[in-house]
């Protein structure tokens, strides 16, 4: 059952960027450019997307446990640190630079497979930076 | 119309797929975290799925969807080497992307990701103003 959810959860988000064209860069530029030709599709799209995710939210503090595992793994951390500065801020240039971010990203090696292929060996090479790394 | 229709249900669809997540699994759903949990994890099975299912359904692109920008020209491919590094190591040291922190945290009201958000946003309208 958990590889069925999963999958359709994959589908159902790879579906949600392509009909929204956020798997499109220049679309995703196009957001970004406030000071250019301004397509504010992104806002909605975001919206969006955090509503239904709220409710979500909201239905998932009702339940003692999920579904379809007995723990939640959900995030703790409280403190706002370096790394999540630096790290998100160098996260946004990057973004800026070509548009993707990692989902679309990853769409890009079938929808724009000739730059794709070449975002998507960095996107792991620069994962594997970090978990490489000897202090983190 | 359809300029507003396709970003509001390609929207709902998105945080559908993290509602279903979260409520099943007890998971945060981030594609970063995923493509990390891939490729280090000890048990790849189900981040994979989940990823296989992403590309198959972000390859909808012109299938299903009428789309109202065409994808731009290709591009360098030291702009994409560049900006798959950044992203890549970014995303794991500030723990999140746009779906993690933009569209998880953001709906779970998370101060993290409400500054993470900020930060990447504004970063990246910085970096497109001074590169276009």
């Amino acid at each position: 059952m958990i590889f069925f959810i999963t999958l359709l959860c994959g589908l159902l988000f790879g579906f949600g960027l392509a009909l929204s064209e956020m798997t499109n860069p220049a679309v995703v530029i196009g957001f970004l450019d406030i000071f250019g030709n301004w397509n504010p599709s992104l806002i909605i799209v975001m919206a969006a997307a955090v509503a239904v995710s709220m409710i979500g939210y909201l239905i998932s503090k009702k339940q003692i446990k999920p579904l379809l595992t007995d723990l939640w793994s959900l995030p703790t951390a409280k403190i706002i640190d370096s790394k999540l500065i630096l790290g998100s801020a160098l996260f946004g240039i990057g973004w800026g630079l070509s548009g993707y971010c990692p989902g679309p990203g990853l769409t890009a090696l079938i929808n724009n497979p000739a730059e794709g292929l070449y975002f998507v060996i960095a996107l792991i090479a620069g994962s594997a930076l970090y978990q490489f790394q000897p202090t983190k | 119309m359809t300029s507003f229709y396709n970003p509001l249900f390609g929207g709902l669809l998105i945080g559908l797929a993290a509602a279903i997540y979260l409520i099943t699994t007890g998971k945060v759903l981030g594609i970063s975290g995923m493509l990390a949990q891939s490729l280090f994890k000890a048990n790849k099975t189900l981040p994979l799925i989940f990823l296989l299912g992403l590309i198959i359904g972000g390859s909808a692109y012109g299938v299903f969807t009428q789309q109202t920008v065409p994808f731009p020209d290709i591009r360098s491919p030291w702009l994409m080497i560049v900006s798959g590094l950044l992203v890549g190591y970014g995303t794991r040291l500030g723990n999140g992307c746009t779906s993690g922190h933009g569209v998880c945290g953001l709906a779970r009201l998370s101060p993290r990701s409400m500054v993470a958000t900020a930060i990447f946003i504004s970063t990246a309208i910085i970096t497109v103003a001074l590169t276009h």
